[in-house]
């Protein structure tokens, strides 16, 4: 059988990027930003994030707190993409996102106010152009876009200074359609986008083999003519080193990136879910040694930048932070039932006066 | 003054408000150097330039997604779907996003959309081209959808639908694009939305349409006056949220209905329409509200369509049965 001839057209690489091993020792030279200060910045906010998750499970436990997806082992990805953005720019964050949320600006008292049935909780009041909490799976990817498109669009037209949308989804979202055509658009309209894949392993109940052949999902980047970059979503300074240059790059002008951090979701799925069913014992035991905080607080030890002393000192201080919290929580009036209308529309029709009339008479 | 067609009319809005809002984007597939499958806008991007006029990527998933994120920072997008049957995918962001973005966070966030979409029956297109699938998106809270029937209607209402606060989904009748011409002053002058508008004055009985079917719905009344009938005509033109008023005060003059469109019957808006008659003006009324729809099937082919949409007769023969009511049968 004659075999034809070919050329090569194209050919990719996809790096990985990693600061820190699992032992917590530096793999290479880090990266200016990595001053004492801000890792231990990295270190504060990652405990708390996993404070608030731990909280959080609990007070659904106690039938305080409706369904809650918890970010156990994933803070590493939430913190530093978190902590790489400018308070400009607009993050775009999927459901499963307390470290970067609490980067933000977001308070603890709304991230519990949305799991606790609450819609006032998505009116972040420091973050007031970020978009709220998604739920339906990739969506917000093609929100970000469209932000990213109108962000350029204020530069470019309307003289605005420059900002970035970054957004976030699961590895389960790179499944959907959504995700692709997102990725496609601010590739070819070279939109000033970041995108961070927190590949935990799983969605739910199924596993990230489960979900593609695709040997990573960074490669998805390559097909839309985007760059695509792996970073351990376990180790926070490659965490937010990658986000920062692909934010930094998304702000001159180069386009958008696609970055797959590699984590590994160390809790259910949700509240609602018991990840004892699928998720290996093996793999788990195995993943624990693999998680964010503990990796950077070795390294911060090795350094001699942190002590029993000073764990338990921050561990104090973020109770403390937590307490109030709740309280804020606990504390807020339930809405009233005429809420619902009140920012179903601008200004309510006519048409819907009667049933707002009859809800409000049963208050 | 230059007389214009419906198309030209919606085309003539969207150059205004281009022109007059810098936060004004259109966009969708062939928008731009095409102007257009439909040449709606025929053009735009020479004169807007291609940074508000876009051509996207084929994906209407995308094309309503991507309004969502704009509208959220400010931007007042402006998004076609080449036709109504190819709205679907885009359903998620329109009813889990647009709908809600504004309720979801408090009035923190909202979506000034358009999402604007041919539909109708009667151009001989392929399948998934003719479909009035309006209730769907009347269903929906958070929205408002808005059909012209007119190139007056079409200009005022379409900038009034780009002005608007919240998501509007525009359906335009494909069927009447090149129906009729009509001057229309592109002086910026917007029509209300969430208002009827009453296109013809009359004691005995009460028409209501919206889109094409205003057409055989208005030939219906001008023969019923030939015989001694005077109907009211009504364009309720916003159907959600629907004006019932200006139908019940139609009503207490004629104290019959009958509402015609063209979508099937089940769970159309006529549903609604009578419902909201038996429930505020059951009293008013001198024989049951009548249907004249297309029938609960699959829109056929090109070769039945016209089997399908309802037709003048119909609607005369519905309208004469409301007069006759109860008819000779009744003890």
């Amino acid at each position: 059988m004659h075999k034809p001839r070919m050329h090569l057209l194209a050919s990719f690489d996809i790096a990985h990027l990693q600061y820190l091993d699992e032992a917590g020792r530096a793999t290479q030279e880090l990266p200016d930003f990595a001053t004492p200060d801000t890792l231990l910045a990295f270190y504060r906010q990652m405990s708390l994030a996993r404070l608030v998750d731990d909280r959080a499970v609990k007070l659904q436990r106690t039938g305080q707190l409706g369904t809650y997806p918890s970010s156990l082992g994933q803070e590493a990805i939430g913190v530093g993409t978190g902590s790489a953005l400018e308070k400009s720019d607009v993050y775009c964050p999927y459901y499963r996102e307390s470290g970067a949320l609490l980067e933000r600006g977001v308070k603890i008292e709304e991230i519990l106010a949305i799991w606790g049935g609450d819609e006032r909780g998505q009116d972040f009041r420091h973050a007031r152009e970020d978009l709220p909490l998604c739920v339906p799976i990739a969506t917000q990817l093609l929100h970000a876009a469209g932000v990213a498109f109108a962000l350029k669009y204020k530069r470019e037209q309307l003289d605005e200074p420059p900002r970035v949308a970054v957004a976030s989804a699961g590895d389960g979202a790179t499944s959907k359609g959504d995700f692709h055509e997102a990725l496609n658009l601010i590739g070819v309209w070279k939109l000033p986008a970041v995108f961070v894949i927190n590949n935990n392993q799983w969605a739910i109940s199924v596993p990230r083999s489960a979900q593609s052949a695709s040997k990573t999902i960074a490669q998805k980047a390559i097909a839309a003519g985007i760059p695509g970059l792996q970073v351990d979503g376990n180790d926070v300074i490659a965490v937010r080193s990658a986000v920062a240059d692909a934010i930094e790059r998304a702000r001159n002008g180069e386009g958008p990136t696609l970055i797959e951090a590699t984590s590994y979701r160390l809790c259910d799925h949700t509240t609602a879910d018991d990840a004892s069913r699928y998720q290996p014992e093996e793999e788990v035991r195995e993943a624990w040694k693999r998680e964010p905080l503990i990796r950077l607080g070795r390294y911060l030890r090795n350094e001699g930048l942190w002590s029993d002393e000073q764990e338990g000192e921050l561990q104090r201080e973020l109770a403390e932070v937590m307490e109030k919290a709740l309280r804020a929580y606990s504390e807020r009036a339930k809405d009233k039932p005429t809420a619902m209308f009140d920012h179903l529309y601008a200004r309510l029709p006519e048409a819907f006066l009667e049933q707002y009339d009859q809800l409000a008479g049963e208050q | 003054m230059a007389q214009i067609t419906l198309l030209e009319a919606v085309t003539q809005a969207l150059a205004h408000e281009l022109g007059a809002d810098p936060r004004v984007v259109v966009f969708g597939q062939d928008v731009g150097v095409n102007g257009g499958v439909f040449r709606a806008t025929e053009g735009l991007q020479k004169t807007f330039g291609p940074e508000r006029v876009l051509d996207t990527p084929l994906a209407e998933t995308m094309i309503a997604g991507i309004a969502v994120g704009m509208a959220t920072q400010g931007l007042r997008p402006v998004a076609e779907f080449q036709f109504m049957g190819f709205i679907y995918p885009g359903l998620d962001h329109i009813l889990n996003h647009a709908a809600r973005y504004r309720n979801r966070t408090r009035g923190r966030l909202s979506c000034p959309i358009v999402y604007r979409a041919p539909f109708g029956g009667g151009i001989h297109a392929p399948e998934h081209h003719s479909e009035s699938t309006e209730a769907i998106f009347a269903h929906i809270p958070g929205l408002r959808v808005v059909v012209p029937s007119s190139p007056a209607r079409a200009y005022g209402l379409l900038l009034a639908a780009i002005r608007d606060p919240d998501p509007v989904i525009f359906l335009e009748p494909k069927r009447i694009y090149r129906a009729a011409k009509q001057e229309v002053p592109d002086n910026g002058e917007a029509l209300p939305l969430d208002r009827c508008f009453v296109l013809r004055e009359g004691t005995d009985i009460t028409l209501i349409s919206w889109g094409a079917s205003l057409k055989e719905t208005l030939e219906a009344a001008e023969q019923l006056a030939e015989e001694g009938i005077e109907a009211e005509v009504i364009d309720p033109a916003t159907l959600k949220p629907l004006d019932i008023h200006t139908v019940i005060d139609s009503l207490e003059k004629t104290g019959r209905c009958v509402v015609v469109h063209e979508a099937a019957r089940f769970g159309g808006l006529g549903a609604e329409i009578a419902a909201q008659i038996g429930e505020y003006a059951f009293d008013l009324l001198k024989a049951p509200v009548q249907r004249v729809t297309g029938y609960d099937t699959v829109m056929p082919y090109y070769q039945l369509e016209n089997n399908y949409l309802p037709d003048t007769e119909q609607v005369l023969t519905a309208a004469r049965a409301t007069m006759d009511y109860p008819g000779e049968g009744a003890k």
